[in-house]
């Protein structure tokens, strides 16, 4: 080959340069319109949800929603960390494709208010009459206002229920009404040889605060008191004590690896007598595919404490709107939509509780609940506080700083010294955290 | 044969091209100087977007004290992150010393058994392919649904390994459910997934081997461990060294497995976070970017390190 056919003279050189650079500049300017241009009519609305039975619901009556706005919607569902994680790279770069973005109002609403992630909702629902925003039952509807500002509207509420075995407790009496009976009933119920536990419940360090928050209450105990860390509290380390004392002598083994994915299909296989979790996932124990127990589970309100039964009643999802959307309009739309009235009722008629008092104090939307559970929930609405994890900008290390001292307690160590550790490091931390707020 | 020589030849071989002979060589090897650039522009372009642009970037955010979104504004805090990171006793250097034990134990393990896998599978046998294939299954399965496997396989309450080891009589183990047992089962299950990758890079390094030295020691009375410890293996060493390194690099920056098994934070009692599921907590789930930043950084030193140290004595041993 000869190497003269690969020189080029100044011309084509300029003409390759010019070329190379024209594109690089079409493409640039490309992306530049796609990012900050004004949308087409064939842009679909993007809805980034969690994979759970409302968002499912949702998603199969989208269609009425696309012929009443005219646009497409795009619904993409993930788990729950992968949704987290999207809206961190996305949300980071200032993405314009997450239009509706389902969050948790307790777990990232404060760090994305931080951020400047989410738009404003105020004017919009108490503008809007027939939004009727006052509708939502008071703690969910605090968890959506941060800085006074409306960013979410909550449409999955949650509390914790006790799932028990009927047949089991009969001779007990019953089920558990304080955690004294649950502990005794549990020890009673427990032959670990056989492989049958009295209880079961999450142990995971992050994610059984939460569930365990119900029973911080119960002993008198919280997060943060006036101010300061609260888990060094004597009520706080009598609620470590129990939880960790419930799960080391009652609960299967590995239960510090356990969230809900590991713990429910225990109780759901007939392998334990007690198990206290979100009573949103009542469906699985009654669905004969993953279930053992269909016809002996029963569903009791949060057993009371030494200051009484104080579980939580959360938003555990919300509907908020990207601030880098270009669609917030049909957004708007969207949230109305799915969260309006009408939704919600059909909905919670379907088994799916949602935040609408209307809807609660409607006695056909419980119709779908087994009447033990319906009641479960109504106690524990009436009796719940609106928050199961610290309050704080980083919820993630607030967890798990407040988690280390249960899984000492699972582990059937002594949480004292642990919980000791614990508060000052929380102590430390919420100093930092208030550091970031006012940042 | 260099484009300079060819230019001038081809310029005078042109006709009526008068003055141009002096101009012409300058214009051509300028051209051509450029020609080599353009040509390596795509690739420069590729390395620098894609390696260089990430480095520089998580070097300058290593400084800062970004938190919360990176586009956010952020202080430089210059050397700040560095010294938290290195003296946070509660996790970055428990998470080092987990990084460095899981690599060790893991890739120690699978070269000894994916040396002897391949000095089994050398000769031919019958059902070679059969075992070849069956062998390669693992490095073709995706590391999440690995994972989710051996969580089924291995849950201490409903999974099949404890109702085997009880139907043998033996004690029902709580594996990635304990916290003393997570790090070391999920060593076996990425010795399960990579020693057949040690066995087929170590098979391909037996295969090249000349027979004569062997047989020339067979011949002189060396018996089997003799040939390999004193033949086989030595020859090997430049194989060996390459299937370590790469190995040993991959095993460092091991996530997936561990985050699917254990989640964020490596297990309850931080038991099987590695520098790589810190470095990942830190940037998703606490958002402390700066920090994330230079743990990463001081990591791909660490990687470094161990990469120079393995080379260095791999280049030793078969010098």
């Amino acid at each position: 080959m000869s190497t003269s056919s690969q020189l080029l003279n100044r011309r084509s050189f300029g003409r390759l340069a010019a070329g190379v650079a024209g594109a690089a500049g079409l493409g640039a300017l490309s992306a530049c319109t796609t990012g900050g241009g004004r949308p087409s009519a064939d842009t679909p609305l993007r809805i980034m949800a969690i994979n759970h039975v409302w968002s499912q619901a949702i998603r199969r009556r989208t269609k009425e929603f696309e012929e009443r706005i005219g646009r497409r919607v795009s619904m993409t569902l993930l788990t729950a960390d992968q949704l987290a994680s999207s809206y961190n790279v996305k949300l980071n770069a200032s993405g314009t494709d997450v239009d509706v973005m389902m969050v948790r109002a307790l777990q990232e609403q404060l760090l994305f208010a931080h951020n400047g992630w989410l738009a404003d909702l105020s004017d919009r629902v108490t503008q809007d009459e027939d939004f009727a925003w006052q509708d939502f039952q008071k703690a969910p509807r605090d968890a959506s206002v941060t800085a006074g500002q409306v960013l979410s509207v909550p449409v999955v509420t949650e509390r914790p229920a006790l799932y028990y075995r009927k047949d089991l407790v009969q001779d007990l009496g019953g089920p558990p009404g304080t955690l004294e009976e649950l502990m005794a009933a549990a020890q009673e119920l427990t032959d670990k040889k056989k492989g049958f536990y009295g209880f079961v419940g999450r142990g995971q360090r992050s994610g059984a605060v939460s569930q365990w928050s119900s029973f911080l209450y119960s002993h008198g105990g919280d997060f943060v008191v006036r101010g300061r860390s609260g888990i060094g509290t004597p009520e706080a380390l009598a609620a470590y004590a129990y939880y960790g004392g419930l799960l080391a002598r009652t609960g299967p083994p590995g239960a510090t690896n356990m969230s809900l994915e590991q713990a429910m299909p225990i109780f759901a296989q007939g392998k334990a007598a007690f198990y206290i979790d979100a009573d949103a996932i009542y469906s699985s124990f009654l669905d004969p595919k993953v279930s053992t127990v269909r016809e002996s589970v029963g569903f009791a309100p949060f057993p009371a404490g030494p200051a009484g039964a104080r579980p939580h009643n959360i938003p555990s999802w919300s509907l908020g709107i990207s601030k880098f959307s270009l669609l917030r309009d049909d957004a708007w739309e969207f949230v109305k939509w799915a969260a309006g009235t009408e939704m919600t009722a059909e909905l919670q008629k379907g088994g799916i509780p949602g935040a609408r008092s209307s809807v609660w104090s409607d006695p056909k939307s419980l119709a779908s609940f087994p009447p033990d559970l319906a009641e479960a929930m109504r106690l524990n609405a009436e009796r719940g506080l609106g928050y199961d994890r610290p309050r704080v900008l980083q919820v993630g290390r607030a967890r798990d700083i407040v988690g280390r001292p249960l899984v000492a307690g699972i582990l059937g160590n002594d949480v004292r010294p642990v919980a000791r550790d614990a508060d000052a490091e929380f102590a430390d931390f919420l100093v930092r955290d208030n550091r970031h707020k006012e940042s | 044969m260099s484009t300079t020589e060819v230019s001038p030849a081809r310029a005078a071989a042109a006709p009526g091209t008068g003055p141009a002979p002096a101009r012409r060589p300058r214009t051509f090897e300028q051209a051509n100087r450029r020609l080599k650039w353009t040509m390596l522009a795509p690739a420069l372009l590729f390395v620098g977007l894609m390696i260089v642009f990430p480095l520089v970037y998580t070097v300058n955010l290593s400084l800062t004290d970004a938190f919360g979104a990176v586009n956010a504004g952020k202080a430089h805090v210059g050397l700040q992150n560095f010294a938290d990171a290195l003296g946070d006793t509660r996790r970055f250097w428990p998470a080092a010393r987990r990084t460095l034990v899981f690599t060790v134990g893991a890739v120690v393990l699978e070269t000894v058994l994916g040396l002897a896998l391949a000095m089994l599978m050398r000769k031919p046998f019958r059902g070679m392919r059969w075992v070849r294939t069956v062998l390669i299954i693992p490095l073709l399965t995706t590391p999440v649904a690995i994972g989710i496997l051996w969580l089924l396989i291995l849950d201490p309450t409903n999974g099949i390994a404890n109702h085997l080891l009880a139907g043998v009589g033996l004690p029902r183990q709580e594996f990635l459910g304990s916290v003393s047992q997570s790090l070391p089962t999920l060593m076996l299950i990425d010795v399960w997934q990579w020693t057949p990758m040690m066995t087929l890079l170590l098979l391909a390094g037996l295969t090249t081997l000349p027979e004569e030295p062997e047989e020339a020691a067979r011949v002189d009375g060396a018996n089997g461990w003799q040939r390999f410890r004193h033949v086989v293996l030595p020859m090997l060493g430049p194989t060996l060294a390459t299937a370590l390194v790469l190995r040993a690099v991959d095993a460092l920056k091991t996530f997936d497995i561990l985050y699917a098994t254990k989640g964020a934070g490596g297990g309850s009692d931080f038991e099987v976070e590695t520098l790589n599921v810190y470095a990942y907590g830190l940037t998703f789930d606490y958002q402390e970017y700066g920090l994330a930043a230079a743990v990463l950084v001081l990591f791909t030193l660490f990687i470094i390190g161990v990469v120079v140290l393995l080379r260095r004595r791999g280049g030793r041993k078969t010098a």
